[in-house]
């Protein structure tokens, strides 16, 4: 007896098949999701590089995706200075290297924690407003409105986001360097007894171009990824208010997802190049 | 009375779409001439909205032709001639939120044909008073509007660029009797002023009335009758007779 292909065959059909089945599916699922995420972020990419950009809208991003993350970034950086000041010290005591506080702090905090826990903050702030946001002008037609008056979403919409994102992030991660080195300082002085205008002196022998330059290209990248992810997410969310919450969560997971992974892939990059 | 016969300014051919297994479009044939008001009825989820969506190419049908003016638009370049030459006014407006009420009106002057700010806000005011709005609506944002007034404004944006060919969705979805009276004048009035051709989806039979010269009625993927509104009444055709008077029972099943 032939089988003819709109039929499954018994073997297909049995359950001892049913495994491998399913992670056939995840894995092409999987695929296509990378292929769409790569497909997407191509065409947004291209239209940040050509011509015509919307300089009021990129202005416009800038000011909400940077301006407006200051404080929380800040408050972010502070903290985790501090943190990392008392335990460098506790950790450095076992063996007598207290001294090096400031150094430690200002290396982990430049070419480490500033960037990526910025990039992280800014993940669930911006990912999930831009998500949200395009989400609702997608479930409430404004994209096909964009269309039909001959705006393309991805030059009005996405690539002042994106353009804004990997602008600004390098001059929030900026700030907090400064704001998480003065973390450190403020608990070196005030809990740890350092001398203060010595503890800012190593801070500032010690540091490097490449530290901070390092920590900066970083944060263009994430600035880059968390936009592009919300703008994804928006653009692909449908069905309603249900639609745009999922579109949000899925854009902070990926960002977040994506961030630190690339920290990784970067940081391998610049051990081997030297930066 | 007009003559209708010229070359039809959207011609859809045979389209075809489906989402998933749900075969929506099953082969629609419709044309329509320039200046002629079309209205397409036809029950929830009889495949109104795909259609003019089709039509504006914001889904691409699986089978099946659509042109615009005698020309493919499958083409991008007939495409963007399409959406230059079209209004769309949407079911809900559509109005960007960000933006005020004068850049909604001015939005394709300002981003696409480059048009002054100083000059665009002028025109738009223009047109928002073409609709009944005044200057000082402007400077609001869509949020601070009425449904009616949101309406006007996206009817101020669908005609600022003197369309030939305008898309309603079911444009007095929402209002109250009264305000939706007042928007179906404004729709005549201004497709007339234009001389442009209008396609509208809807099922409020006194809109259909008040605008269509011709009607078109949609089931089940396809046209199952055409013919000018004055025969409405007397088509003779079981759909029709079925949907004008409301009925629950006939050859449509209520979509509950």
């Amino acid at each position: 007896m032939t089988i003819s292909p709109t039929q499954t065959s018994p073997i297909e059909d049995s359950a001892l098949l049913r495994p491998f089945r399913l992670i056939g599916q995840t894995v092409l699922a999987g695929f296509r999701e990378i292929g769409r995420v790569a497909t997407f972020s191509g065409r947004v990419l291209l239209a940040c590089v050509t011509p015509v950009i919307y300089l009021r809208e990129v202005l416009r991003q800038s000011l909400k995706i940077g301006f407006f993350s200051l404080p929380v970034v800040g408050l972010t950086a502070v903290f985790i200075g501090a943190a990392l000041a008392l335990n460098i010290y506790t950790g450095g005591a076992r063996f007598n290297a207290e001294q090096f506080v400031p150094n430690i702090v200002v290396v982990g905090i430049t070419r480490e924690l500033g960037p990526v826990l910025a990039a992280l903050m800014l993940a669930g702030r911006v990912s999930a407003g831009i998500a949200a946001e395009i989400g609702a002008m997608r479930v409430t037609e404004q994209i096909d409105a964009l269309l039909t008056l001959s705006a393309k979403p991805e030059r009005y919409l996405y690539a002042p986001r994106v353009i804004a994102g990997i602008l600004t992030l390098p001059l929030l991660v900026l700030v907090a360097d400064i704001i998480g080195v003065l973390g450190g300082y403020l608990v070196a002085v005030g809990a740890l007894d350092f001398n203060g205008s010595l503890y800012l002196r190593n801070t500032w022998n010690f540091v490097t171009g490449n530290d901070i330059w390092s920590g900066l290209i970083k944060a263009a990248f994430f600035g880059g990824i968390i936009s592009l992810m919300g703008c994804y997410q928006g653009d692909r969310s449908k069905g309603g208010a249900g639609g745009v919450g999922r579109a949000a969560t899925l854009a902070v997971v990926g960002a977040a997802v994506l961030v630190l992974a690339s920290n990784y892939v970067l940081t391998s990059i610049f051990v081997r190049v030297g930066l | 009375m007009i003559d209708f016969s010229d070359k039809p300014i959207l011609e859809l051919r045979n389209v075809h779409k489906s989402f998933g297994d749900k075969h929506v479009l099953r082969g629609i044939d419709l044309t329509v001439a320039p200046g002629q008001s079309l209205v397409i009825i036809g029950g929830s989820g009889t495949g109104k909205s795909v259609t003019i969506k089709s039509a504006l190419g914001l889904m691409t049908p699986e089978q099946g032709e659509i042109l615009f003016d005698g020309h493919l638009i499958t083409d991008p370049k007939r495409l963007d001639a399409l959406r230059r030459r079209t209004g769309m006014l949407f079911q809900g407006g559509a109005l960007f939120d960000s933006l005020t009420v004068w850049e909604n009106v001015a939005f394709a002057l300002l981003y696409r044909d480059g048009v002054s700010r100083a000059e665009a806000k002028r025109r738009a005011i223009e047109t928002l008073a073409k609709v009944r709005l005044p200057a000082s609506a402007a400077d609001l944002r869509p949020a601070e509007l009425s449904g009616g007034m949101q309406k006007r404004v996206a009817l101020a944006r669908a005609i600022i660029a003197t369309p030939e060919l305008i898309f309603f969705d079911e444009p007095t979805t929402g209002l109250d009797p009264i305000t939706a009276d007042a928007v179906n004048d404004l729709i005549v009035e201004q497709v007339k002023a234009l001389g442009a051709a209008a396609v509208s989806i809807t099922h409020d039979m006194a809109s259909v009335r008040k605008i269509a010269d011709e009607v078109a009625m949609l089931h089940e993927g396809r046209i199952v009758w055409r013919g000018p509104v004055s025969a409405l009444d007397s088509s003779g055709n079981a759909y029709i007779d079925q949907f004008v008077n409301g009925r629950a029972e006939g050859p449509i099943q209520p979509a509950i």
